[in-house]
């Protein structure tokens, strides 16, 4: 646990620069399996992961499934311990935070939502406002959201273009207009790091593209941290700042696009063959399958 | 609309000692005066339809105490109960009989029976939200089972008697409840998502070995105990002399309480374990909290009033359906609605076939018990 006092400095810089090299996460020798750990027989899911994520980037995690690309955005909420190793908040252990400290600071959308009740979407991204709740002890846990709490969730509806959702139940929505109210939500707790697993999974390609877009407006205006896991090379490639690239659990390379998304490492990773060539606008590596691999083409 | 600053300027409530204090807030809001219309619960729609709600019970409650073998009208009860209340002796014998009938029957009675009504639903509804499943009930669950089982081993020992000016029942109760929601929530906690489905099958063989174990009981005590025995395990109200209902009130009060604090949570926790944690809920403190608060009113109106199955499941169904999931509204609503459906029902139960009675767990089940098919079979597409 570090000290608090000699933090402050670098809370206060982290604040002020936004994109000047300040880092969100310090993440120093991770190790992560789920259970108990046993003196034997240890299948780590994450293994000696080293990495930063600078204040106001947006972190793109790849990797093939079940390289633990989940786990470690799980760890990053402190929705999970790690056995070993230490994983710093803009400087300050995740240890030494309590989960409500977490919560005013770091919003996570998991990858699905699974909504039984009926609540309307209004209702679910106010839901986010709660770790900024008041406390008295009076109230008996009702506290009704304040101006304040609907301003943030009515801004965020409008940044994900839910607003005309806002009376609909969560449950009578589409996959898609579903995964937006939950990103509405995080956004609504007014983080300064937002962890998002798979954001992009249920969305056609232009919401695809909307949200990204999004993020990385939330990245220049407001230097939101952003660290995002996704399955899609491509749009990792055009979004991101900077890629990990996740084997097994370790760390295989990180860095920008373009030093990541190389045809080596994705052959070393995925143990397929991709063409790689350069985006015909951003300049970007753009992945796409080799012929060879496409079925029932002459 | 003018824009307001109050987020971004305001820092961050301060943490503990042990961190340092984060950055604030980074995302500015501009100001939206009425941006959800109709599509949030706000807190004068509540005060509306609890003030609704309180209103029709209380006028239940006075149509069911006019209900009876002998017909009380409202003047013969007003006046009974000025009398009562300024400490007036009735002055002939027709008075007496109505003020004893009244008062020693059936006011306890209505009244026993509301506050059972509200417990359950109130149960219902925190273990629905804990569960994230819209078919769990107390008595579905087995919990109901479970306490039923402590009571029957506290009778058939003798410690159905008192402790600390306290019957040991409901305690007894609690602890019964107690371990058939731990078997529940294991099984839920083991597979991380347990379809709704295999938790409805815990219920279910929950009940078979707890009903077994009561029957076996049963069949070991004298019969005449064991009769006694099986009325209550059908669900009757049979209203305790005013002392124990004042205690039984009490105890009853403080859990609904308990309960009623953790509304906000409840809707926190209905996303979602993880997202739940991701807003800074204790989640494993919190379930354990609302388990033991539900264990303990379970116990405690099955220790009095036996197994009275599905009000759990059918008044937060139907109260969620008009006021909406929010549990700020929908916990109180349901408690309501609960108490007055009992009271109807035992109404029923007690004047349909006069002279015998009816056990009210009858009725409920047959109310209850067509409704949970029909969720479960036309619904289905809402509960995979």
């Amino acid at each position: 646990m570090s000290s608090p006092i000699g933090q402050a400095p670098t809370v206060e810089a982290a604040v002020s620069s936004g994109r000047s090299g300040a880092h969100a996460y310090d993440v120093q020798g991770l190790f992560f399996c789920y259970g108990k750990l046993r003196a034997h027989d240890v299948r780590w899911v994450l293994r000696d992961v080293n990495l930063h994520v600078e204040a106001g980037e947006i972190l793109g995690i790849v990797g093939p499934n079940g390289s633990g690309k989940t786990s470690l955005l799980k760890l990053l909420a402190k929705l999970a311990a790690a056995q070993q190793g230490d994983i710093a908040l803009f400087g300050t252990s995740l240890a030494g935070l309590s989960q409500e400290d977490m919560a005013r600071t770091v919003a996570f959308v998991p990858q699905e939502s699974a909504q039984m009740f009926p609540f309307t979407v209004a209702e679910t991204v106010l839901m986010g406002r709660f770790p900024h709740r008041r406390r008295t002890r009076w109230n008996l846990g009702f506290g009704w959201e304040d101006r304040d709490d609907c301003a943030a969730a009515a801004q965020a509806m409008a940044t994900m273009d839910i607003s005309h959702l806002a009376p609909r139940a969560v449950t009578d929505l589409s996959g898609g207009e579903r995964q937006r109210t939950m990103i509405a939500r995080a956004l609504a707790q007014t983080p300064r790091v937002l962890l998002l697993d798979e954001p992009t999974a249920f969305l056609d390609l232009q919401h695809q593209i909307e949200i990204c877009s999004v993020l990385r407006r939330l990245r220049d205006d407001h230097g939101l941290t952003v660290v995002i896991v996704s399955h899609d090379l491509n749009l990792a490639s055009q979004y991101c700042d900077r890629i990990v690239m996740i084997k097994e659990g370790a760390v295989r390379s990180v860095g920008t696009p373009s030093e990541v998304m190389s045809v080596e490492v994705l052959r070393e990773v995925y143990g397929c063959e991709v063409l790689i060539d350069p985006h015909p606008e951003s300049g970007l590596p753009r992945i796409t399958l080799p012929r060879q691999y496409v079925p029932f083409n002459v | 609309m003018m824009p307001s600053a109050g987020h971004s300027t305001s820092p961050a409530p301060a943490p503990s000692l042990a961190s340092p204090p984060l950055p604030s807030p980074s995302i500015q809001i501009a100001g939206y005066d009425q941006p959800f219309q109709g599509a949030i619960l706000t807190a004068s729609r509540w005060w509306v339809i609890m003030g609704a709600l309180s209103t029709v019970a209380l006028l239940l409650a006075l149509v069911c105490l006019q209900l009876g073998t002998q017909y009380v009208g409202l003047g013969q009860m007003a006046r009974v109960f000025t009398s009562a209340l300024f400490g007036l002796a009735g002055d002939n014998e027709t008075a007496v009989t109505t003020s004893v009938i009244l008062l020693q029957v059936r006011l306890p009675r209505v009244f026993l029976g509301f506050l059972v009504g509200v417990c359950l639903a109130s149960v219902g509804v925190a273990l629905q939200a804990l569960l994230r499943n819209p078919l769990a009930d107390p008595y579905v669950l087995g919990v109901s089972s479970g306490a039923a089982l402590g009571v029957s081993l506290a009778v058939l020992f003798g410690i159905g008697t008192t402790v600390l000016a306290l019957s040991a029942l409901p305690i007894c109760g609690f602890l019964g409840g107690l371990l058939a929601l731990l078997v529940v929530y294991r099984m839920a906690a083991t597979y991380e998502r347990l379809p709704i489905h295999s938790v409805l099958l815990a219920g279910v063989i929950l009940n078979a070995i707890f009903s077994a174990l009561i029957m076996f009981i049963a069949s070991i005590m004298e019969p005449n105990r064991s009769f006694g025995m099986m009325a209550w395990l059908m669900g009757s109200l049979t209203a305790p002399a005013y002392p124990a209902l004042a205690a039984l009130s009490v105890y009853l009060l403080v859990g609904l309480v308990l309960l009623f604090k953790q509304v906000r949570v409840l809707n926190i926790l209905a996303l979602g374990e993880e997202p739940a944690r991701s807003l800074g809920i204790d989640t494993e403190r919190t379930k354990r909290f609302i388990f033991l608060v539900s264990a303990l009113l379970t116990g405690a109106v099955v220790s009095v009033s036996g197994m009275i199955g599905f009000i759990g499941m059918i008044i937060p169904h139907a109260v969620r359906l008009v006021v909406g999931a929010d549990h700020r509204l929908l916990l109180p609503a349901s408690a309501l609605v609960g108490g007055m459906f009992l009271m109807v029902a035992d109404t029923i139960a007690r004047t349909s076939f006069v002279p015998s009675e009816v056990p009210v767990g009858i009725i409920t089940a047959l109310a209850g018990g067509p409704f949970f098919v029909y969720l479960l079979v036309w619904r289905k597409d809402r509960l995979a």
